[in-house]
């Protein structure tokens, strides 16, 4: 690694949201840095050189979540290790917290960079998805809440504008079934070659799945939700599903998806793989919904 | 810029290009080389050290993000020419080779020691998985970490 030392560089360290929101307006320009475990390997490469960076981790706003009423806010500078610790009853979100990275990473990478990088591979986005939370997006001129989907808009593309930050995101508490799972080579320190996220939510009778990393973004499989939505056994929990609907469903969710050959995996492998998961996402919840009787 | 850190339990101070990892700062300016610089992307675990207390890859954190605060490098855990319970057992069980993972190891089994005294098998595996060891095949170094366990239960 060599640094150009003589390189002029400067790291703005706000410690609350109000000075913050001041600085990004007025340097619009500054990278903004939170765990780091993503832009301190573009920084270490070189392949990121920025003539300010601005730390937002003094930024104790940012650090917080909270039980809103019947939703959830979780600030977008909590880090996946206090997720798993403090968010256990979100099962979903806990367990793709559980897949990021190693337990270093954990320590340190946040939801918000996960949106901030908008990485079609970041573990908690087809949670989020499934979830079908809001992004809430906060600048001088105010807060702003953006469904994920509109703020998702493509590969490493989202809607922030340059005086805004990323405060967190935000859900309607639900009941049911869920689940997150993820195929990679190893269990730790490896980027999906795709993973999904089932939500059934009870009271709505809907179920929802999101795929991460088979796609330019997340995607929703709408017309596989629209199916399970349909032989879910919701008045008689210890109903089966007739194994033609199960396959079908994962069908539904591998044709949902639009993955890529790459250096992780080829598109067969990850269609294949998107069914796979469907499968066992659906047995799972319907094991659950089986025990809880559906309540 | 100036970066000026408790480091080890002193106040430490040099002046860093802002873009420098904490890692570098530690190395190339605080000549604290125990933490070791092998991968720079957070995949090997070989720098890792203590920020605030908890366990983090040096590299991933820019160095002006630790300024003003506490951090514990693998220099910290011997006292004197005494190992630590942890770096003893290392010794002992034969779980170095080339020891370049070694400081990062020793550092990632101490922090989980700390938190568990007596961690499961799988709950070990999880604690280390973001620690590469290109030598040992790991299981001198799980030996080690029983070893360890022991000496810590045995000194109170």
């Amino acid at each position: 690694m060599t640094i150009s030392a003589d390189l002029a560089m400067d790291v703005l360290q706000p410690s609350t949201l109000d000075e913050a929101l001041e600085m990004r307006r007025d340097l619009p320009d500054a990278v903004v840095i939170c765990g780091g475990t993503d832009l301190m390997v573009a920084m270490n490469f070189g392949r990121l050189r920025p003539a300010a960076m601005m730390d937002i981790s003094r930024v104790d706003e940012m650090k917080q979540w909270r039980q809103e009423d019947g939703s959830i806010f979780l600030g977008a500078g909590v880090t996946y290790s206090r997720i798993m610790r403090e968010l256990g009853t979100f099962a979903s979100l806990a367990q793709a917290s559980r897949t990021v990275g190693s337990p270093q990473i954990r320590n340190r990478g946040t939801v918000g960079g996960n949106l901030g990088t908008s990485s079609p591979a970041g573990d908690a986005l087809p949670v989020l998805a499934a979830y079908e939370a809001e992004i809430v997006l906060v600048s001088g001129r105010g807060e702003r809440a953006l469904p994920w989907d509109r703020f998702l808009v493509g590969p490493k593309r989202n809607a922030l504008e340059p005086d805004e930050l990323i405060l967190g995101a935000r859900w309607d508490i639900s009941r049911g079934p869920e689940s997150f799972s993820k195929i990679g080579t190893r269990n730790a320190m490896v980027i999906a070659v795709a993973n999904l996220c089932l939500v059934v939510d009870e009271p709505a009778r809907s179920v929802r799945v999101a795929l991460g990393s088979v796609g330019p973004t997340i995607i929703r499989a709408r017309e596989a939700e629209a199916a399970a939505t349909e032989v879910f056994p919701w008045d008689d929990p210890s109903a089966p599903i007739a194994e033609a609907a199960t396959e079908g469903f994962a069908q539904l969710v591998a044709r949902a998806a639009r993955p890529i050959d790459d250096v992780r995996g080829s598109q067969a492998y990850r269609s294949h793989a998107c069914r796979v998961l469907a499968r066992r996402a659906l047995s799972w919840a319907l094991e659950e919904h089986r025990m809880d009787g559906g309540s | 810029m100036l970066f000026r850190a408790n480091v080890n339990g002193t106040w430490r101070e040099a002046d860093i290009w802002a873009g420098v990892s904490l890692l570098s700062a530690l190395r190339d300016d605080l000549g604290l080389p125990g933490s070791k610089n092998a991968c720079e992307q957070g995949e090997c675990g070989s720098c890792s050290v203590w920020l605030d207390g908890v366990l983090v890859c040096a590299c991933l954190v820019l160095a002006m993000q630790a300024s003003g605060r506490e951090v514990r490098t693998v220099e910290s855990l011997s006292v004197e020419d005494r190992l630590h319970p942890v770096q003893d057992a290392f010794v002992e069980a034969g779980a170095v080779q080339c020891g370049f993972c070694t400081p990062g190891l020793i550092v990632a089994v101490t922090d989980l020691l700390e938190q568990e005294p007596h961690p499961s098998e799988p709950a070990v595996r999880e604690a280390l998985s973001g620690n590469l060891c290109r030598c040992t095949g790991y299981a001198k170094i799980l030996d080690a970490v029983r070893l360890a366990e022991e000496r810590l239960e045995s000194a109170g």
